[in-house]
């Protein structure tokens, strides 16, 4: 019964893919002037009014199918697995615009009950070459779609679901490391500890909310697929005070910052971007736009910093022996 | 060599009433190894905070430890197994010594992989929802595989002896011991039929070992070398591996010889001759070794990427991994090709010594195979807190390293009290043995 009512279900989402506009997406970017029609009901044609990337208010269709009730309850167990269909997200880094406020990391670490030492997002000071000038590269969560940490699990407890997003189920977890091991961006993180009280709500675990975290297991950025499922942006996005993580949907070609919204496949064009270690194969899902024609100056992000903090940096910053100093 | 004249008679006297030497030392080697389940325990309640791993250095002297041991277990199983199938007669005396070495350190070997689990609770998520795919699922199938195979091969070359220990007269020990004997000597009377399959046996289990435990242990280097890390992607990875194990391995038998001999007075078994011979295979393994050792770090250093390059510098600063790769070059290499070279450096006494610092060197080669690379990710750390940047280990990775010691000579103390070091029958039979299985016959013969 179950299975037939999936396949419906499936079949309706089909119809919808082709539909969608920046819907779901631009309803969540609080910036977007979306309200719902209250006469939609639970009917099939609710209706939203977004705002396009020309800058023009249209009615669409609501996509209803990535959800089932209102407020979108994320997926326990097996389900999580699936995904969202029909997405596909994507992330769009404007190195450009990072000042290495840590503003993302704070967002991040509260909205997943994080402790501070916890990072799921990093920010690297980074140099390319010892002519060129440092610049500070944000690193989250690639969610590859040739994910060498899904490959080594020997439990499935991580997955790669068919909305890009790379998943770890931690009730699944045994905690192995193999994962963290496997990962070249050194990504993945381990709760060595038991994790802090959460204050965050929850019913039941979800891998798509991550909270609670379970000592002994490993975490690590989920792209907030919770609040993709609700349409929203995830948290580092919307707490970036520079606007410089862009989340989006790449079926939707559209990826906004809170404030804009872009077109994904032109910004990549236009604007040259580019996916870090391209050549490991692993096929990341977040897109870098080089730090060109940059805002700030890089030592700006070291103003705030602590100066046992700043010593990190030395090694990128002057050489290895101090020899650029 | 006084092959035809050995007899379990020899040998009873280490049986018998265990002296309160022996109960002191079991007690002490116990006490060891609890020490180590106390560790584990406190590391299962309060989580691998109380380790010295952390985000970078994931796994730490846990997977060295865990490396180390299944090589250990290897030499045992190949030299025990091919002299068996090649009916080679020196080895004999040698090859209960050779098979508890293996049982013994795959026994505490494997488990130490478990340790780095985070969710020991969960252990059995590996059956549950076991993934194919994944290098963690083949070593579990590939060890407890070949942990079978050897435990059957340890025990059909102990039913002979224990029938003629069950057929003993007047054997001083527990009535317990003597009903033991008789369950597992299995009715084991000699006959033609009996003897004749029993030689299958050990043939098959023996042809089936090798390969078995080749496997094994090539499968344990693609847990590095199927991750994409410098220092690890390395496609040399299984043969230097298995090589590596077969080197710490003869290594170990050769120090499990001396203090046999030594012990238990067995002069008349063990000579000069098993030292001479296994030094021969030692030297050779050394060069092969280093063979081994010095492509895949010519091919590293010729051409180095930045993250290799960062990596070997580490190799070299004192300040970080240079103390470690000296001992490992100094007692894996120098010392071994000095000491075996000169003809009047060599002496039973030497070449146990040697061996002795060629398996610590090895050791510490495992751990310079996990840790620095660890340390070293494509993205440069970029860390305040020290600990995340270096791993040392803690008390608990230490207490159950040692424990891990304590086992595998607490294996061999108690498998040394069941039956004798050296396997009577096979060594009394080795005069008589049977003709080596031959792939074509020629007319004449």
């Amino acid at each position: 019964m179950k299975k037939k009512e999936d396949k419906g279900n499936r079949r309706k989402f089909l119809k919808n893919t082709f539909t969608l506009g920046a819907a779901a997406l631009a309803t969540g970017s609080g910036a977007a002037l979306a309200h719902k029609n209250e006469s939609g009901g639970n009917g099939k044609t609710e209706k939203v009014k977004v705002l396009t990337t020309e800058g023009k208010v249209v009615e669409i269709d609501r996509h209803i199918d990535d959800c089932k009730i209102d407020p979108c309850a994320p997926p326990i167990g097996n389900a999580a697995r699936q995904g969202i269909p029909g997405r596909s997200f994507v992330m769009v880094i404007d190195l450009a615009r990072c000042k290495n406020a840590r503003k993302c990391i704070e967002g991040c670490q509260k909205g997943h009950n994080l402790k501070p030492d916890q990072e799921w997002l990093k920010v690297y000071l980074m140099k390319d070459n010892p002519e060129g000038e440092p610049y500070w590269f944000p690193r989250q969560c690639f969610h590859c779609d040739n994910p060498p940490c899904v490959k080594v699990c020997p439990v499935g407890a991580t997955f790669k679901r068919q909305d890009n997003i790379v998943l770890v189920d931690e009730n699944r977890c045994i905690g192995c490391k193999f994962c963290v091991v496997a990962c070249p961006y050194s990504v993945r993180i381990f709760n060595w500890d038991e994790p802090p009280e959460s204050d965050i709500p929850h019913e039941e675990y979800s891998p798509e909310v991550s909270v609670p975290a379970q000592i002994g297991t490993v975490s690590k950025c989920d792209f907030c697929a919770d609040r993709s499922r609700e349409g929203k942006l995830p948290y580092c996005a919307t707490s970036c005070p520079m606007g410089a993580l862009y989340f989006g949907d790449r079926n939707e070609d559209a990826v906004s910052n809170g404030t804009d919204t872009l077109r994904f496949s032109q910004l990549i064009k236009e604007r040259v971007g580019y996916r870090y270690r391209e050549e490991l194969g692993t096929k990341p899902n977040v897109y870098y736009l080089p730090p060109v024609e940059r805002m700030f100056d890089y030592e700006s992000g070291l103003d705030k910093l602590p100066e046992a903090n700043q010593k990190v940096y030395d090694e990128i910053r002057f050489g290895k022996n101090g020899k650029n100093k | 060599m006084n092959t035809a004249n050995i007899s379990i008679k020899d040998f009873v006297h280490t049986l018998e009433k265990p002296s309160k030497k022996w109960y002191f030392w079991v007690a002490v080697l116990s006490i060891i190894s609890l020490f180590g389940i106390y560790a584990l325990i406190r590391q299962m309640i309060e989580g691998q905070i109380i380790t010295g791993m952390r985000d970078n250095a994931v796994w730490g002297i846990y997977t060295a430890n865990f490396v180390f041991f299944m090589g250990l277990s290897y030499a045992g199983a190949l030299i025990s197994c091919t002299s068996q199938l090649l009916r080679i007669k020196w080895t004999k005396p040698l090859m209960r010594m050779a098979e508890l070495l293996t049982v013994s350190s795959l026994i505490v070997g494997a488990p130490f992989i478990l340790f780095c689990l985070g969710r020991l609770d969960r252990i059995h998520y590996l059956l549950f929802y076991g993934r194919i795919q994944s290098p963690i699922t083949w070593d579990v199938i590939a060890i407890s595989t070949d942990l079978v195979f050897c435990i059957a091969f340890l025990y059909f070359t102990h039913i002979r002896d224990f029938a003629k220990l069950r057929d003993y007269p007047n054997l001083n020990t527990a009535n317990w011991r003597k009903k033991m004997y008789k369950i597992l000597a299995l009715g084991y009377k000699g006959t033609a039929d009996q003897k004749k399959y029993l030689h299958q046996a050990h043939d098959i289990m023996a042809a089936i070992i090798i390969p078995t435990a080749i496997i094994a242990y090539s499968l344990l280097s693609l847990l590095f070398s199927m991750s994409l890390r410098p220092g690890w992607h390395s496609t040399i990875f299984s043969p230097y591996f298995v090589v590596t194990a077969g080197y710490s391995g003869v290594a170990l038998l050769i120090v499990v010889m001396w203090i046999y001999r030594k012990t238990q007075k067995l002069e008349d078994h063990i000579t000069n001759l098993h030292f001479n011979y296994l030094g021969f295979a030692l030297i050779l393994l050394t060069f092969i070794y280093a063979y081994f050792c010095f492509s895949e770090y010519l091919t590293d250093w010729y051409n180095q990427t930045e993250t290799l390059h960062l990596l070997l510098s580490k190799f070299s600063d004192f300040s970080q991994f240079g103390w470690l790769s000296l001992f490992h070059i100094v007692f894996a290499f120098i010392v071994p090709v000095i000491v075996l070279g000169f003809p009047w450096l060599r002496s039973i006494n030497s070449v146990t010594l040697v061996s002795l610092f060629i398996v610590l060197a090895l050791w510490v080669k495992r751990y310079l195979i996990v840790v620095p690379t660890l340390e070293t990710p494509f993205i440069p750390i970029q860390d305040i807190r020290p600990e995340y940047v270096n791993y040392s280990a803690s008390w608990v990775e230490w207490a159950l390293s040692v424990s891990g010691i304590a086992v595998i000579i607490l294996i061999f103390t108690v498998a040394s009290k069941i039956a004798p070091i050296i396997p009577v029958s096979e060594v009394s039979d080795a005069h008589n043995l049977e003709k080596p299985k031959l792939l074509f016959k020629t007319k004449g013969e």
